[in-house]
């Protein structure tokens, strides 16, 4: 199980041929509270860089990338109503999507873990 | 200038201050060719008594409602407002706040747009209301972007009793949209919007009372939307009508829009007024315009706030779900004091009135020799035909200080088919002896 | 209960019993709290309907709306004013907001019968006194603006925002240019720029402000191509200067086929002193509730004329007033090219009553000076600031709003939101803040020229006195504040995160999870 980071602040966690994607905890703290996702639909085809969710915080909204391309084959359904679940645990109960990858090697192109905490240093 | 606070010499000392020649030096950036370049040619300052001397002789030119018979409505109704309304309106607190992003210093404002919400709500029989938007008509144009946002389709179809300008906001909104479709006017009430819903359609549009005053079904309307996965949106332009029919809500609409005009607003020649849009509560992050909501303060007290502002254009910037700033803060507190001092009591006692004065007007109508009222049911308005062009009729009822109801021509120039009918609107002010002017000045202009 | 970096109360607190308030500082319930739905304020007949025209669609359901009798009424509306802030009890230095005063004449003369009590649709021989108001009112704004054509109608800024970007497309497809499909609009720009190029279909493309704050023509000239429909700017901008190379942008605009969108917010730094039309713009929309003094109202209503030229005057939407044979006339149907219309009616008549009340009282002389007075105002509240707080464009004077940065902020604890929040226990009501977006921390202080030097000096003292303390480690004052309001900060993230967006009776609501 590999964890790969993007620049947006985005993570994947991939199992075998699925990634799980949310924000990284440095994200949610700079987003400050969470108060609504909207998640994709479930079968969606995403490109790499498509808009995929949005996480909005009191005064701000973010769009969360795909990371990699895929089809999207399950979303977190329990930040409907507990959005703060990105806040509190952002890199387990808080994830948003899963994503069936259609091509592993862009994987290749994301940051790995010291690259990415270089990058919030 | 009696609005400049500074002396000469205050001037002299800022300028002296900032370490600027003069107040030229101010405006350095401003290429030379654009820098005071003109003589305006505009009249110079004046004192208030002589302002208020212009301003009066403008108004005196026109013929306000109140000087004689008035009929008029077709989307903006003479109601009585009460003193205590204005009154209040015009507190500094009230009239000279600005919009209440600073929630600690703007409780009242914000409390009473919570109240509003509230009212508008329960009047509509929706679960939730907004903070208001500019008036009926882009309140009707901005359901109908909704409703696309909601549903993923696009077709949208105007019932032909829709005001003729809500229909044409909304065609400049949509423009040259192909998925817009608009039905034939459609004086006598008739009307075939069920058969034009198919499996693309976000919505329809019905107004009830309509345009010209017929009450029209949203029952069989909504079932009818629903079972296409389309949704209806409800247009009030009359809000007062509310106290008498039954709820849009109760009915099955989604989107309910309004003219609030009615309730504590004056007619002021058609503005500001006060668009009222009422949902579902699962529709809520669509639905465009400023929301209050309730939460405490960090002393755990009470308090309210504007929220889900991440909706707004000034965050979201192009994904905004509408490029709306501002929304009709003072015509929404009008109306919630005027709804306040009015409570269900006397919001039912009014609507009762208008519809009493109404069947009065239709009546003595239909007692005048050619006349015909079209309506088989109304509220406080009708629309009857008669045997002669109607604006020139309106017109010459005018010369005898009788303002008589809307042409219908004048909103629908094109359609010759209408030539001859006038709207007609009775509410609270309407006397007796009104009406019986109007009818005999009637009979007479028709003998 | 715990605070988030914002000092807002994070997590579910229970809502207390309210603070009780004292008698300058009321607490007040809801109306639905105080009244019940016996109770009314209007005295009207209780008439029986014998034979309703109803047709069967009458009310069934109940409405539950709660009424208060008129001493009730006048109470309850007075307490709740007294929790607000507003221009007539303290300075607003709102920057892009121009909260001047308001005055009361222009409020008398809007409540005239011959203004107040006129229907849009009565015969238009009988409202000729109306129309000449709009026209006068109309030769105001073209003259100020040296443009050829007004539309009064929008309802506000954005709407008329709106309505030029309407006619500029208009134009294009006109012109066989259908297929511009860009916008270009400054990072500095607000927020409603690109909403509505991007409602209107466009693409919004962004242009970067050079280091001084201000646009650059080259970076104009490279971003222009044959896609390009047109670019918003916004003149004096966002970061309260006046944009030195307008002309030349102007110029480059045209040379590629496009409109030149001018966003008018901050039109009050030049009224009667520049001429937009003498820069080159082809379209600009003026707050009547910014420049021309009229009321916020809480949040509106404004009005939004816009202001075209000779290019785009065949593309403005009815209504619009014009000489006929008979007196003046009211076109309200299409002809040719026009856009048709953008709200029922003929837009806010009670706003352009109480600007062409204020442009008289000030004449042209008046406003010019207004302007520069309001000029005056903002840079003298820089020079004031300025060895305290950092400002990040110093090239160029500012314009009518002072820009400053938080620079001085750095290693306090204390955020530009704590800060401004502090001002409120001083009595001021908060500066912008973090706007423009271009400035990292922005404070923008538009003081208006209704402001005194006196007050002037109280605020530069308080803003000094205030940034001495943050830099002086004294966090809690600002983390606290504010301790003197009628309310201290409030959990928006708790309003969002569980909207309740109106009354509900206590015995209807579900019983809480917790």
């Amino acid at each position: 199980m590999t964890t790969k980071f993007t620049p947006d602040h985005e993570y994947i966690r991939v199992e075998g041929s699925t990634g799980i994607v949310g924000i990284t905890p440095y994200a949610q703290e700079q987003l400050g509270d969470i108060v609504f996702v909207e998640l994709p639909a479930v079968g969606k085809a995403l490109k790499k860089g498509d808009e995929a969710a949005v996480v909005e915080s009191v005064k701000a909204a973010s769009e969360i990338y795909a990371p990699v391309t895929g089809t999207v084959v399950e979303v977190n359904s329990l930040l409907t109503n507990e959005p703060g679940l990105v806040n509190t645990d952002s890199e387990n109960a808080g994830w948003m999507f899963k994503i069936a990858i259609t091509d592993a090697s862009e994987l290749d192109t994301l940051l790995d873990a010291d690259g990415y905490a270089e990058l919030t240093l | 200038m009696r609005y400049l606070p500074h002396s000469a010499h205050e001037r002299a000392d800022m300028l002296s201050v900032i370490g600027a020649a003069d107040i030229d030096a101010l405006f350095s950036a401003v290429p030379k060719s654009a820098l005071k370049s003109f003589d305006l040619g505009l009249p110079a300052h004046q004192p208030e008594f002589l302002v208020e001397a212009h301003m009066r002789a403008l108004a005196g030119k026109n013929h306000a409602a109140g000087d004689g018979p008035f009929f008029v409505g077709a989307g903006a109704y003479r109601h009585h407002v009460p003193a205590t309304v204005d009154h209040l309106i015009q507190r500094s607190e009230w009239l000279t706040a600005y919009t209440p992003y600073q929630p600690e210093i703007s409780q009242g404002t914000l409390q009473m747009l919570f109240e509003f919400q509230t009212q508008v709500a329960k009047i509509t029989g929706m679960d939730v209301a907004n903070a208001s938007l500019y008036d009926g008509s882009t309140g009707t144009a901005e359901a109908v972007l909704m409703a696309r946002r909601l549903t993923r389709k696009n077709k949208i179809v105007l019932s032909g009793g829709l005001h003729p300008h809500y229909r044409d906001v909304v065609k400049s909104y949509l423009k040259d949209d192909p998925d817009l479709v608009c039905l034939s006017p459609s004086p006598e009430g008739q009307g075939d919007i069920l058969q034009q819903i198919d499996g693309n359609t976000a919505a329809i549009v019905i107004q009830t009372p309509d345009f010209y005053g017929h009450l029209r079904d949203l029952k069989s309307a909504a079932e009818a939307a629903h079972a296409q996965g389309a949704l209806l949106i409800v247009v009030v332009t009359e809000v007062v009508s509310l106290g008498l029919l039954e709820a849009p809500g109760a009915l099955g609409a989604d989107i309910v829009v309004a003219e609030g005009q009615s309730i504590g607003n004056a007619l002021n020649f058609g503005g500001p007024y006060l668009g009222l849009m009422a949902t579902r509560k699962e529709f809520i992050r669509q639905m465009p315009g400023r929301l209050c909501g309730e939460t405490v303060d960090a002393d755990g007290n009470r308090g309210f706030v504007l929220t889900l502002s991440t909706r707004e254009q000034h965050i979201r910037r192009e994904k905004a779900t509408s490029n709306i700033c501002t929304n009709s803060g003072l015509c929404a507190l009008a109306f919630s004091i005027h709804m306040g001092l009015l409570g269900e009591a006397g919001f039912v006692r009014l609507a009762r009135l208008n519809h009493f004065n109404a069947i009065k007007l239709a009546d003595a109508l239909e007692g005048v020799p050619g006349v015909e009222v079209l309506n088989k049911t109304f509220f406080n308005e009708m629309t009857m035909r008669t045997p002669q062009p109607a604006a020139s009729l309106v017109e010459r009822l005018a010369r005898r200080g009788i303002l008589a109801g809307v042409p219908v021509s004048r909103l629908l120039p094109a359609d010759r088919s209408v030539d001859n009918l006038i709207i007609l609107a009775a509410t609270e002010l309407t006397t007796d002896a009104d009406i019986a002017a109007l009818a005999a000045a009637l009979t007479e202009e028709l003998a | 209960m715990s605070m988030n970096t914002q000092g807002r109360p994070t997590g579910v607190g229970t809502v207390g019993t309210g603070a009780s308030g004292s008698a300058l500082i009321p607490d007040e319930p809801l109306l639905f709290e105080i009244g019940d739905t016996e109770h009314s304020g209007v005295d009207l007949p209780d008439v029986t309907l014998s034979n309703d025209r109803l047709g069967g669609f009458g009310r069934k359901t109940k409405l539950d709306l709660a009424g208060l009798t008129e001493p009730e009424a006048m109470r309850h509306y007075v307490r709740l004013s007294r929790m607000n802030h507003s221009i007539d009890s303290g300075m607003y230095p709102l920057g892009s907001c121009t909260m001047k005063h308001n005055p009361r004449l222009n409020e008398k003369m809007a409540r005239l019968p011959g203004f107040s009590d006129i229907h849009p649709l009565q015969p238009v021989s009988t409202v000729q006194g109306a129309l000449e108001m709009m026209n006068q009112l109309s030769h105001w704004l073209l003259t100020l603006t040296n443009t050829a054509a007004v539309a009064l109608s929008p309802k506000a800024g954005a709407h008329g925002e709106l309505l030029g970007m309407m006619a500029i497309k208009s134009a294009q497809e006109a012109r066989g240019q259908a297929h511009r499909n860009v916008v270009l609009v400054p990072d500095s720009a607000h927020g409603t720029n690109p909403a509505t190029a991007a409602f209107l279909g466009y693409l919004v493309k962004s242009v970067p402000a050079r280091e001084d704050g201000t646009v650059d023509v080259e970076a104009v000239k490279s971003a222009l191509s044959p896609d390009v429909a047109a670019i918003m700017l916004t003149n004096p901008n966002t970061c309260g200067l006046f944009e030195p190379q307008v002309i030349e942008i102007a110029k480059a605009v045209h040379d590629a086929g496009a409109f030149f969108y001018c966003d008018g917010a901050n039109f009050n730094a030049i009224m009667g002193v520049v001429r937009p039309g003498d820069l080159g713009i082809d379209a600009m929309h003026i707050n009547l509730h910014k420049t021309f003094s009229t009321p916020h109202g809480g949040g509106g209503p404004g009005a939004g004329p816009v202001v075209l030229s000779e290019a785009l005057a065949p593309f403005a939407p009815v209504p619009f007033v014009r000489k006929g044979a008979n007196g003046l006339e009211m076109v309200e149907h299409m002809e040719g090219d026009a856009l048709g219309r953008v709200t029922a009616f003929h837009g806010q008549m009670g706003m352009y009553v109480r600007a062409l009340t204020y442009m008289l009282s000030h004449g042209g002389d008046g406003l010019a000076q207004a302007a520069e007075d309001a000029v005056l105002n903002a840079n003298y509240i820089k020079a004031r600031l300025q060895h305290i707080f950092s400002v990040p464009f110093p090239d160029y004077p500012t314009m009518h709003e002072a820009l400053f940065d938080d620079s001085f902020l750095k290693e306090t604890g204390v955020s530009t939101l704590d800060f401004a929040k502090a001002l409120i226990d001083e009595g001021f009501h908060p500066m912008t803040m973090y706007f423009p977006l271009v400035v990292h921390g922005a404070m923008l202080i538009e003081p208006t020229e209704s402001e005194s030097k006196q007050t002037l000096d109280r605020f530069c003292d308080v803003m000094a006195e205030l940034a001495t303390d943050a830099i002086a480690g004294n966090k809690q004052r600002f983390t606290a504040a504010p301790t003197k309001a009628p309310r201290r900060r409030l959990d928006e993230t708790r309003a969002a995160r569980q909207p309740v967006l109106k009354w509900e009776k206590p015995a209807d609501l579900p019983q809480a999870a917790e």
